[in-house]
């Protein structure tokens, strides 16, 4: 599945997207476990998952849902538009 | 097309005409415009860069226009929203509701944007002269959406 980043998660891994096998990630949040994992980089950015905010298919979720099947995940720091 | 979001300027009064052209049954219109403010509580600022994610911005102000149509007897709405490189002064957002009585249009425009700054995907990175940073989301901005809801 393409993973997506945005704002500081951005800047912390250094990518926009990358493509991700999610393995056995049945949530979010196992997804956010799994690319923690990865490097330093991932790490840093997943530190405080409280300031990560999710959207599965470019619909707002949260770290419980779920994303078997999902084309497209986004991580991202709270909105602030407007 | 009642959503835009581009990275140039958009010119109000031309939207409200576009708005009401076709309706002769609107009587009120409500128009909200956002800028940028040079102080914040990060400093003075010399520009920001707001962050987008295309597509899904486009779906949940859409998304957000249609809740407000639910709820309100609207014979239009106009959301324009801009992203990329803006400077103190420069407008970056706009709404407009328009009704056949104020009262709708007001609510309505207050609930959109409101309902704009707590869901749709936009990010604001300040750059002030002890560098740049990443807005923080507001409480204040959380709450005020949180009275929308029922």
């Amino acid at each position: 599945m393409q993973v997506l980043y945005f704002a500081w998660l951005r800047e912390r891994i250094g990518a926009a997207s990358e493509e991700i096998d999610p393995g056995g990630a049945a949530t979010a949040r196992d997804l956010i476990a799994r690319l923690a994992a990865l490097d330093d980089q991932h790490a840093a950015a997943f530190a405080d998952i409280s300031a990560v905010r999710v959207a599965v298919d470019q619909v707002m979720g949260d770290l419980d849902t779920g994303i078997a099947g999902a084309r497209e995940v986004a991580f991202f720091p709270p909105v602030t538009g407007g | 097309m009642s959503v835009s979001v581009q990275r140039q300027d958009f010119d109000i009064a031309a939207e409200i005409e576009h708005l009401t052209a076709s309706d002769p049954e609107i009587g009120a219109v409500v128009s909200f415009t956002g800028l940028v403010r040079q102080t914040t509580p990060g400093g003075s600022i010399a520009s920001m860069e707001l962050e987008h994610y295309p597509g899904m911005t486009e779906r949940a102000l859409e998304e957000i226009v249609a809740e407000a149509r639910a709820r309100w007897p609207l014979q239009g709405v106009r959301v324009i929203h801009r992203h990329g490189p803006l400077k103190p002064g420069e407008r970056i957002v706009l709404v407009l509701t328009a009704s056949r009585h104020r009262q709708a249009a007001f609510e309505a425009a207050e609930f959109l944007m409101d309902y704009l700054k707590t869901r749709a995907p936009f990010w604001k990175k300040e750059d002030t002269a002890e560098g740049a940073r990443w807005v923080d989301a507001r409480d204040a901005d959380t709450s005020a959406a949180d009275r929308w809801r029922r």
